[in-house]
C-alpha cells in the first residue's frame, strides 16, 4: 500500500535539513513531521473511500427496497389474474374418464346436465310452483313440497339431475326461486349390459356449482381414483369385457334362466392364457344409471346388486371331481386306465357316499370321470390324503377370495372345513363340504385348458400373458382335458356339444345348504364348466343355475346334465363366432359345392 | 452535429416505441384468439362426448337386437353361428378368375358369411 502512494515530498527534504544543521538543530525532528503529515493524508484518502463505498450501497439497497416495495403495492392492489399464455389445452377435459370395452365401445360416459334446488327465500308464489314442479316431477308430492318451501328451510334440492325437457318445463315455471346448477352425470348408455361389472356411480361431496362423482360398486369404485385423474381423463379406462359377447350371454342366459325357472345365474367366460374375463354376467341384475338401494330386509344374495359370479359362494358339486383325478394322475398315483373300486355306499360315521346310479363294481378313472362316480372319486382322494389335497387346491387359489380388480371379489371368501379330516377330503373331491365361486371354478378350470398354469383373472384389458405358476404338468393338464372332452361326447354333458368347436366340460349339480343347517331335498345349483374348442383350448366358460328345474318332462328334471349343459351349449354356439373363432371342420368338405344354410 | 445525433436517437426511441406497442397489441389479440379457440375447442369436445354417448345409447345391443327381431322380414338378421362358415370353394367365383388363382393349394381358409347382425 505504502509503495502505491506517490511520495511527493521526501521526509528529509535536503534544504530543510541543511539549514537545520547549520543552525545546529535536530534533523530527526523534521523527519518525525513529515512522517506524520504523510499519516495524515493517507487517512483522509481512505475515509473519503470508505465513504465513498457506503453511498453506493446505500443506493442499491435504497433502489432494491423501493422496487420490492412497488412490487408488493402493485401486487396488493390489483385484481389476480391467470396469466394467459399459459393455458394447457388438455385442462379442459376435466371429466371422469370414460370406460369401455376390449374394442373400445362405450361402457360409460359422463353427460352434463343439471341439477334444480329452490332458495325459499327467493320464491314468489309457493304453492303454484308446489303445484307446477309436481306436475313435472311425476314423483314428488305438492303437499310436501308447499310445507318445505314455507317451512323453516332456506335451501332445498329438488332433483340432483334431469334431462333437459325437464329443466325446460321447470324454467318455465318462471319462479325466481328456483335455481340451476350444472351437473355432471355417469351414463351408462348399455343400460343393464355388465351392470355388476361396471358397479355405478352417485355423487359425493356437493355443492350448487359442481358436484364430485364417484364409484360406489364395480370398476367405477376400484378405479375410483385412476378414473378421476386429471391427467388420465384422456384415456379411457380399456375393460377386458367384449360387449357383444357379454349381451349375447346375458340374453341367452336370461332365456334359460327364465326357461328353467331359475332363481338366479351366473356366467363367466375367461380367457385361459391371459386370465381376462371376457364376460361375467350375474342375473337378475340391475340397471346402474338408477342403482337400486342396498336390501335392508331379507338375505343379500337375493338382491340384484348381488354378483353370484364373484361373491356367490357355492358348492359346486361334481365339477371339482377332475381336480382330485388330476392331482392323483399328478403325483402319479393313478392313470386314465387304472381301475378304481366303486362298490358303495362308503360309511363314515353317520355319513353314507353313494352315486346318482349304480355303475357296477369298478370303474376306470377315465369312466369315474365320464360317469361322474362319488365313490370313485372319494377312493381316489383318500388315496391324496386331506394334506395334499388342501394344498393342490390351495395352489389353484380355492382356499382364498379371489383377487379381482372389484370391491366385491373380497366378499367371495371360500368355505372350507375347520378341520380338514378325510371324510372333508372325500366330500370336497366330488365337490361338497368346499364352497367357492364360479370365478374360482374358472381360474381352475382355466389351468387345465392352458397346460397346468394357474393364472389370475382380470378385469382390465391387457395383450401379454403373463408367466405364471405352473400347478400341473402338461401331460396331465392334457389328458385331463381329453376325459372332459369325454364327458361331453360319451358322459353326462351329452348335450353340451356345438357342432365343430368340441366342448369339454364337467356337470355338477349340488344340493343347497338349507338354513337349518342340513341339504335342502328339491333345491339344486346347477353348474357347467366348460372349456373351448378342446382341439386348441382358449376360453373356459362356466354356467351355474340358482334353484333351477326342466319342467318339460313328466317329471322335474334338477341335474345339471339337462339344465346348465343346454343353456351353455346355446351360449358357445352363439359366441365362439363372435369371438373369432371359425368352427373346426371334422371332416374336410370334398369338393362337391353344398348349399351354406341360411340357418 | 450532435443535435442530429440527438434527432436520430429519439426518433429511435419514438420507432422502438411504436414497435413494442404494437408488439403487444398483437399479442393481446393473439391471445383473446386463442382463448376463443380453447373455448370452442372445449365446447366442441363436449358435443363429441354427447354425440358418443348417444351413438353408444342408439347402438346399445338390446335395442339393435329389438330392431333386427322387428324388422326380421326384410332384412332376416340372425345371429351369427357356427353354420354360417364356409369354405372357400364354396364361393362363387366368376370363372374367369379361376384361372389366376389356384384353389386348389387352399383348404382349410373359411370365409364368414357374416349375416351383417354383428351385435
Amino acid at each position: 500500500m505504502m509503495t502505491d502512494i506517490p511520495l511527493r515530498t521526501p521526509l528529509r527534504p535536503l534544504g530543510r535539513i541543511l539549514s537545520a544543521r547549520a543552525k545546529g538543530e535536530d534533523t530527526n525532528r523534521i523527519e518525525r513531521e513529515n512522517i506524520h503529515k504523510r499519516h495524515e493524508s493517507e487517512k483522509e484518502q481512505t475515509r473519503i473511500r470508505a465513504q465513498g463505498r457506503l453511498l453506493v450501497l446505500g443506493i442499491v439497497f435504497i433502489v432494491l427496497y423501493v422496487a420490492i416495495a412497488l412490487r408488493v403495492a402493485l401486487l396488493s392492489a390489483s385484481e389476480p389474474t391467470e396469466p394467459r399464455s399459459q393455458q394447457a389445452g388438455a385442462s379442459i377435459v376435466a371429466q371422469r374418464a370414460d370406460i369401455v370395452d376390449r374394442r373400445g365401445r362405450i361402457l360409460a360416459t359422463n353427460m352434463d346436465t343439471h341439477s334444480l334446488y329452490v332458495e325459499t327465500a327467493h320464491l314468489v308464489d309457493p304453492t303454484g310452483t308446489a303445484d307446477a314442479l309436481a306436475k313435472v316431477f311425476l314423483d314428488l308430492d305438492a303437499k310436501r313440497l308447499y310445507s318445505d318451501f314455507t317451512g323453516k328451510r332456506k335451501f332445498l334440492w329438488i332433483k340432483r339431475k334431469m334431462s333437459p325437457e325437464q329443466m325446460q318445463a321447470a324454467h318455465d315455471i318462471g319462479d325466481p326461486g328456483l335455481r340451476f346448477g350444472p351437473r355432471e352425470m355417469r351414463l351408462y348408455p348399455n343400460g343393464r349390459l355388465a351392470a355388476h361389472v361396471l358397479g355405478g356411480a352417485s355423487y359425493g361431496r356437493e355443492g350448487v356449482h359442481a358436484a364430485e362423482v364417484v364409484g360406489v360398486a364395480g370398476i367405477e369404485k376400484t378405479f375410483d381414483e385412476r378414473l378421476r385423474d386429471p391427467g388420465q381423463s384422456g384415456q379411457a379406462l380399456q375393460l377386458s369385457i367384449d360387449l357383444s359377447v357379454q349381451a349375447a350371454i346375458e340374453q341367452v342366459l336370461y332365456g334359460g334362466m327364465k326357461l328353467l325357472n331359475a332363481k338366479g345365474a351366473a356366467a363367466v367366460l375367461m380367457d385361459v392364457h391371459t386370465g381376462e374375463l371376457v364376460s361375467l354376467v350375474s342375473l337378475p341384475d340391475f340397471d346402474p344409471n338408477n342403482r337400486p338401494n342396498l336390501p335392508t330386509k331379507g338375505q343379500a344374495a337375493d338382491s340384484p346388486l348381488f354378483n353370484r359370479a364373484v361373491q356367490g359362494v357355492y358348492e359346486l358339486g361334481s365339477t371339482f371331481k377332475i381336480f382330485a383325478v388330476a392331482q392323483a394322475m399328478e403325483l402319479g398315483l393313478v392313470a386314465p386306465e387304472t381301475v378304481i373300486d366303486i362298490r358303495g355306499p362308503i360309511r363314515w360315521g353317520k355319513y353314507r357316499i353313494s352315486d346318482f346310479h349304480n355303475y357296477g363294481k369298478e370303474l376306470s378313472v377315465e369312466d369315474i370321470i365320464i360317469k361322474s362316480s362319488n365313490i370313485g372319486t372319494a377312493r381316489i382322494s383318500t388315496m391324496i390324503g386331506a394334506e395334499r389335497q388342501e394344498n393342490f387346491l390351495g395352489s389353484l387359489g380355492f382356499l382364498e377370495p379371489i383377487s379381482l380388480e372389484m370391491v366385491e371379489a373380497g366378499g367371495g371368501k371360500p368355505l372350507v372345513p375347520k378341520k380338514w379330516s378325510e371324510l372333508s377330503t372325500m366330500t370336497i373331491s366330488y365337490g361338497h363340504g368346499l364352497s367357492a365361486t364360479p370365478l374360482h371354478l374358472a381360474t381352475g378350470y382355466a389351468a387345465i385348458a392352458n397346460g397346468g398354469r394357474k393364472i389370475v383373472p382380470t378385469l382390465i384389458h391387457k395383450s401379454d400373458p403373463k408367466e405364471e405358476k405352473r400347478v400341473l404338468s402338461e401331460n396331465v393338464a392334457a389328458a385331463s382335458l381329453d376325459m372332459l372332452r369325454r364327458v361331453v361326447t360319451e358322459g353326462t354333458a351329452s348335450m353340451g356339444e356345438v357342432t365343430g368347436y368340441g366342448v369339454a366340460g364337467k356337470t355338477g349339480t349340488a344340493d343347497k345348504p338349507s338354513p337349518k343347517g342340513n341339504y335342502e331335498k328339491e333345491k339344486v345349483i346347477a353348474t357347467f364348466a366348460s372349456i373351448f374348442p378342446a382341439y386348441d383350448p382358449k376360453y373356459v366358460l362356466i354356467v351355474s343355475f340358482d334353484e333351477a328345474e326342466d319342467r318339460t318332462g313328466s317329471e322335474a328334471r334338477r341335474t345339471a346334465g339337462w339344465t346348465a349343459v343346454p343353456v351353455a351349449a346355446e351360449i358357445i354356439g352363439r359366441i365362439a363366432p363372435l369371438l373369432g373363432l371359425a368352427p373346426q371342420i371334422e371332416k374336410p368338405l370334398g369338393n362337391d359345392i353344398t348349399q351354406a344354410s341360411n340357418n | 452535429m450532435r443535435s442530429l445525433l440527438y434527432i436520430m436517437m429519439f426518433n429511435a426511441v419514438m420507432g422502438l416505441a411504436y414497435w413494442a406497442y404494437q408488439e403487444n397489441v398483437h399479442t393481446q389479440r393473439e391471445l383473446a384468439n386463442v382463448e376463443e379457440l380453447q373455448a370452442s375447442i372445449g365446447q366442441a369436445r363436449n358435443r363429441l362426448a354427447i354425440l358418443r354417448a348417444e351413438w353408444a345409447y342408439q347402438n346399445r345391443p338390446r335395442r339393435l337386437q329389438d330392431l333386427a327381431d322387428l324388422n326380421y322380414e326384410h332384412l332376416q338378421l340372425l345371429p351369427l353361428r357356427a353354420d354360417h362358415f364356409g369354405h372357400v370353394d364354396e364361393v362363387g367365383f366368376p370363372q374367369q378368375s379361376m384361372s389366376v388363382f389356384d384353389l386348389k393349394g387352399l383348404e382349410a381358409i373359411e370365409v364368414a358369411q357374416r349375416s351383417g347382425n354383428d351385435d
